[in-house]
This record gives C-alpha cells, sequence and structure tokens, in this order.
C-alpha cells in the first residue's frame, strides 16, 4: 500500500536526522540522556503529525497556484500564485502549534509538561519540522500523504535520537580522548549512525 | 578598533565558532557542503540574513513586547529570507535550483535565531550588525572547509574543475564515495572539533 | 518596560503590513524575471539533450531563442503515433492528463511512475538542424521522492539515443540528484533504445552490473538504486507502446 511505503521510506531510508541533517542542533544537545531524548522525540512526533497535514492544507487550498479555486472560481484562481508566502504561513503554523500543544500538555498531564521542560517551544525552531513541512511542498503530497509522512518523519527522529542517547550514556564508562569529549565524539558517532541507516537504501517496497 | 569590537568579530571565528562551539547552524551546514559552489551561495545567502536579521531586530529591541517575541523575530526573519530566495530565483536560477529546500532552512537556522536571542535584542545595531557578519564568516569559514574535502576528494573537483582525474574518466584516482554520502561531512566537522579542541585544551568538555 | 495590550496588538499589526508588503512586492516584481528564467531553462534542456551545441558552451537567452528556429513542437496521437493536427506550441500535456475526456489510465504495470492518467496526444519536439536531426521526448515519472520531469532525445529513426536531461525533481542532492549529473547522463548518447523487434531494451542495471559492451545497458549510481529504478520504469514506459511506441514505430519502420 503506497502510503506504508511512504511511512516506511520516511521512518528508515530518509531518516531526518540521519540522512538529511535536519534538527541536528537539539538532536546534538538533548541526547546526553535517555529520558530527555525520549521526551523530545515524542514531542517531536506530536508536532509533526499534527503540523505536516495543516501545511498541507494551507498549501493546497490558500498558496499554491490555482488553489483559490474553491472559493473564487478555477479560471479566476488560476491568476493567483501565493506560494512564495508558504515559508511565513509553516511557521506561523508551526509556532501556534508548538504553543497549543505545550499548553495541552500543561493542562492533561502535568508530568509530561514537567519532564519535557524547555524542550517544547524549542520545537518551533527545530528545522526537522519546518524541513518536512517544505519537502511536503516540493513532492505535491495530499493532505492524507502528509499526515503519514509527518508521522514517519517523527518516528524515525525518535529512533534516531534514542539511540544516540543510548550510545552516548555507556561512552560516559569509556575512556574518550580529551579533545573529542562532548561534542566532537558525538559527531563521530552520529556519522557511524548514519551509515548504519544507509543500509536501508536498498530496499525495494 | 577597540577592545569589545575586537572580540565580537574575531570570537565567532574560532573561539566562539557557531558550529564547532556553539552547536549551532549544523543542520544546513552538513546537507548543502557537497559541491563547494553550493556552499559558497548558502553562505552568502545566510551572511545577508543573518545581517539583515540582526540590524533589524536591534533596531526594534526597545519596542518588542515580551509575549510575541519570538514569533516577531520569526517574522522578519522569514520575511528577509523569502526575499533572498525570490532574487535568486530571479537572477541566481540554476544555482537557486540545487538549494531548493535548504534556503527555507535558513529561518530556523539556529545561528539566526540563536544570535538575535543572545545578541541583537541587547545591543545596538552597528555592534549587531557586525555580530551577524562575524558569526556568518564563522559558519562560512566550516562550510566551506567541509565542502572543499568532500567534493575534492569525493568528485577529484573543485567547483567542477577537475583537478584529481578520477579512473571512470581514464584517471588514477578513485574518488571517496563516502565523502559525498551524509557520514562523510560528520566525520569531517568531528575531526575538526578534536583539532581545534586539541590546540586550545581551554575549549574542552567536561567527560 | 511594560507594554499595553493596545501596544502589542498595534504592533503585530503593523509588523505584518509591513514584512507583508515587503516580501509582496518583492515577489510581483521579481515573477516575470523568474518566469523567464523557468522557460529559458527548459529551453535549454532541450537543446542540451539534443546536442546541438557542444557540452560546455554557454547558453546565453539570444543563442537560445536563434536555436529554437530549428526545434519544432508536434503532436502526435499516443495510441496511432500519427501526427495531430492543431497548436502544439500551447498545448498543455499536464493539462490533457487531468482531463478524464482526453487521457486514458495508466496500465497496473506501470503505476509505480505514480504516473496517473496518460493523455492521448503526446506533445514532442523535432529537431530540425542539418546534421543533428533528432526527435526529444519529454518524460516523467516517480523516483524516490517526487516526480522527474525530463526529456531523451533519440536520433529520427529511433535507432540511437542521443542524450537524456533532467530539468525539474525533488531527489536528494548528491544522491538521487546525481541523474541530473552530466558524468552520469554522458552514459546514454550511442545507447539504443529499442530492439530488433521494436521492444524497449534500454534498462538501468544496479551499480556495476551494466555490462560494458551492451548497447542496451547503462551503469546506475550506488547509494540511489530506488531513484534509478524510477528512471528505469519511466523509460520503459514512454519508449514502450504506452508511451512513445507507436510513434517510435512509425518513424523507425517496423522492424
Amino acid at each position: 500500500m503506497d502510503l506504508i511505503n511512504l511511512a516506511i521510506k520516511a521512518i528508515f531510508i530518509e531518516n531526518m536526522a540521519l540522512a538529511f541533517f535536519l534538527g541536528m542542533c537539539s538532536f546534538v544537545a538533548v541526547s546526553k540522556k535517555v529520558e530527555t531524548a525520549n521526551g523530545l522525540g515524542i514531542a517531536v512526533v506530536f508536532v509533526l503529525t499534527i503540523v505536516t497535514p495543516l501545511n498541507a492544507l494551507l498549501q493546497n487550498y490558500l498558496l499554491k497556484e490555482g488553489a483559490l479555486a474553491w472559493a473564487i472560481g478555477p479560471e479566476k484562481a488560476a491568476g493567483y500564485d501565493l506560494s512564495f508566502l508558504g515559508f511565513i504561513a509553516f511557521i506561523a503554523t508551526i509556532a501556534a502549534i508548538v504553543q497549543i500543544v505545550e499548553m495541552a500538555i500543561d493542562k492533561f498531564s502535568p508530568a509530561l509538561y514537567a519532564a519535557l521542560g524547555v524542550f517544547l517551544p524549542l520545537i518551533a525552531v527545530n528545522c526537522a519540522i519546518l524541513g518536512s513541512s517544505l519537502f511536503m511542498v516540493q513532492r505535491e503530497y495530499t493532505v492524507l500523504q502528509s499526515l503519514v509522512y509527518g508521522f514517519g518523519s517523527g518516528v524515525g527522529f525518535w529512533l534516531a535520537i534514542i539511540a544516540l542517547a543510548a550510545v552516548r550514556e555507556k561512552m560516559k564508562y569509556s575512556n574518550v580522548p580529551p579533545g573529542l569529549r562532548g561534542l566532537g565524539i558525538t559527531f563521530i558517532v552520529t556519522g557511524l549512525m548514519a551509515m548504519g541507516f544507509m543500509i536501508f537504501g536498498g530496499i525495494q517496497i | 578598533m577597540d577592545k569589545q569590537t575586537k572580540s565580537i568579530l574575531l570570537d565567532p571565528l574560532y573561539v566562539k565558532n557557531p558550529i564547532t562551539l556553539q552547536v549551532l547552524g549544523i543542520c544546513s551546514a552538513l546537507a548543502v557542503t557537497t559541491k563547494l559552489e553550493t556552499a559558497l551561495v548558502m553562505s552568502a545567502a545566510l551572511t545577508f540574513v543573518l545581517v539583515g536579521s540582526n540590524t533589524v531586530i536591534s533596531l526594534l529591541r526597545n519596542r518588542i513586547p515580551g509575549s510575541i517575541r519570538i514569533i516577531t523575530q520569526l517574522a522578519i526573519i522569514a520575511s528577509l529570507v523569502i526575499i533572498a530566495d525570490q532574487i535568486m530565483k530571479a537572477y541566481l536560477f540554476d544555482v537557486s535550483k540545487q538549494l531548493s529546500v535548504f534556503v527555507g532552512l535558513i529561518i530556523t537556522n539556529c545561528i539566526v535565531m540563536g544570535r538575535a536571542e543572545a545578541f541583537a535584542m541587547a545591543n545596538p545595531p552597528a555592534k549587531s550588525a557586525l555580530d551577524g557578519l562575524a558569526n556568518a564568516l564563522g559558519y562560512s569559514f566550516i562550510l566551506i572547509y567541509v565542502a572543499l574535502f568532500r567534493e575534492l576528494l569525493g568528485t577529484g573537483a573543485i567547483l567542477g574543475h577537475e583537478l584529481l582525474q578520477p579512473v571512470k574518466a581514464g584517471g588514477w584516482y578513485s574518488p571517496n564515495g563516502l565523502l559525498l554520502l551524509s557520514p562523510g561531512a560528520f566525520f569531517l566537522i568531528g575531526l575538526f572539533i578534536w583539532v581545534q579542541r586539541s590546540i586550545s585544551p581551554k575549549l574542552q568538555e567536561e567527560a | 518596560m511594560g507594554f499595553s495590550n493596545t501596544y502589542i496588538v498595534g504592533f503585530i499589526t503593523l509588523l505584518c503590513l509591513v514584512c507583508s508588503l515587503a516580501v509582496s512586492s518583492m515577489a510581483v516584481q521579481l515573477k516575470p524575471q523568474q518566469d523567464i528564467n523557468k522557460e529559458l531553462d527548459v529551453n535549454k534542456q532541450v537543446i542540451r539533450v539534443a546536442a546541438l551545441v557542444p557540452a560546455d558552451e554557454e547558453l546565453t537567452a539570444e543563442r537560445v531563442t536563434e536555436l529554437l528556429t530549428h526545434v519544432k513542437p508536434r503532436l502526435v496521437d499516443r495510441k496511432t503515433g500519427a501526427y495531430v493536427e492543431g497548436d502544439a506550441k500551447a498545448y498543455d500535456p499536464k493539462k490533457a492528463a487531468k482531463d478524464v475526456a482526453a487521457s486514458t489510465p495508466i496500465p497496473d504495470e506501470f503505476k509505480g511512475t505514480q504516473v496517473r492518467r496518460l493523455p492521448d496526444v503526446l506533445r514532442i519536439f523535432e529537431v530540425t538542424l542539418p546534421g543533428k536531426e533528432c526527435v526529444v521526448l519529454p518524460i516523467h515519472g516517480y523516483g524516490l521522492w517526487s516526480t522527474l520531469y525530463g526529456f531523451i532525445a533519440l536520433k529520427p529513426d529511433a535507432s540511437e539515443v542521443v542524450g537524456i536531461t533532467y530539468y525539474e525533481h525533488g531527489e536528494t542532492p548528491g544522491l538521487g540528484g546525481e541523474v541530473d549529473n552530466p558524468q552520469w547522463k554522458a552514459q546514454f548518447p550511442g545507447k539504443q533504445p529499442l530492439d530488433a523487434q521494436g521492444k524497449v531494451k534500454l534498462t538501468v542495471k544496479k551499480a556495476g552490473q551494466a555490462a560494458a559492451d551492451s548497447p542496451y545497458q547503462i551503469d546506475g549510481l550506488s547509494g540511489s538504486t530506488i531513484t534509478t529504478n524510477g528512471v528505469d520504469r519511466m523509460l520503459k514506459l514512454w519508449l514502450g507502446e504506452n508511451g512513445y511506441g507507436k510513434y517510435l514505430e512509425q518513424v523507425g519502420g517496423a522492424r
């Protein structure tokens, strides 16, 4: 089924963090402990699953060439191409959704809210979120495809960040050379993980 | 030049390099460095946006209400990026095709947001513009380093001009495919960090 | 310092107005130039794929206009291969593909290309420059992440490939995007698209597996298997009887 293929591709073959290197700042900064990495991962899945289809709606019914056909008729609509407003529109949606998700989590699960802490608002500037909306535009996904793609991308990011955090926790007991400690070894480990994820490229689905 | 201005201009090039020390701006740095040409254009675009956004935000810094601070910064940054993108599509079409998605990612490039928050909101416009320029230069420095090695060792060429003749073209050089792929960029930056922190032990992190 | 609510609302409204004005005026002002660039790019691709100029020659807008006088758009009937009268320049195959009356659903075996419908009338470009005659066929199909749009140029009797190019795609730069790399595309000129029976034989094999002396096989790109599989599928669709196959039969003579 097309949608399942899309999800698998988004999770493994073109993993947001390990193949496209989007969301690197939080990926590297938040992966010191598995617990916090888990929190960020789940938050990213939440936001991506909501934001990507919303932006697809915006793109398909407001921004792209001829999108306003449902309101003013196809002939008139063909003259309007608002796709240059894409960046601003998407970022505004993302910031708004992150704010709403933050308030919702605070209301329904204060424990989770406390656990996530500052990472929830940081998601608004996570390149992976905007990146997945921009790819959605470039690949002309429908709203349903965007939902699946958003969810898949989020899960892929989540997988990657937990894996990195697990490795870093173990490395605390290793003898890393002083110059490499912290950021340096994290980059090298991430590179190795990216190589690992490349094996999925040969899968035909 | 007084001491503070000197520090604003020189720190981001080495001691406070945005990529290797502040951990900002990594995403796009890794993605556009397969070719030196795209790295150069990305550097130029980021410089334009960073200097512009730092200046504008600094000019408005006393008038921005705290509750809408982030969205205001984002609006200004996003507008500047759209303008840069439109200009590229009109006058540098071939290169804009290659950069495609990544141009938009300058908006969420942590360097732009990071410097706006950390510097432009608390400093006068002239200094903020300088800070923007310096951080953009520090970022470009790393970008060019990575792109140079990735293109040279990955394809045997620099800016499209062949320097090491690849086997496929009848030469001797077997291109290092790993460098063209994502992990190569990670290793290059990791190595740079290692060298940088070995030369300057003050920059090392605790275990 | 505290800001009153009126100030906040006023500030954000003014900010929105100024930003939108700046961005919109830029977009509107630059749009004509951007459209010219897009059209010029497509025309350049047609000229390059037909090898009308040496690969390293810079193409200026004037040179493109001059060369375009030797490029004639023609319409062909997809099912019979015969020429169709009409305004070939104004014809929009993408629009026709969406029109249920003017198109046919794609056969199941090619569903992977994600082309939904095939227009019943196709547009081709015949190049009439003496010594460089060829026919340029627009092709498109799905790769890994996006639909790739390109052209393949064949000798007028469909005996040999003159070139291939992609002018629009969303594949990963450096990986699948390398299908637009001149070094990879350089494999195509000289290959034979069809076998003696007129069936599509041109194929893209997995990287490193193409036989060096085969006139039909193209070596794929390592790390971009799915994209190159998309190219292979696309070639089989458009060079076969569901695409330009009938037309190629007409010009090549049934063999």
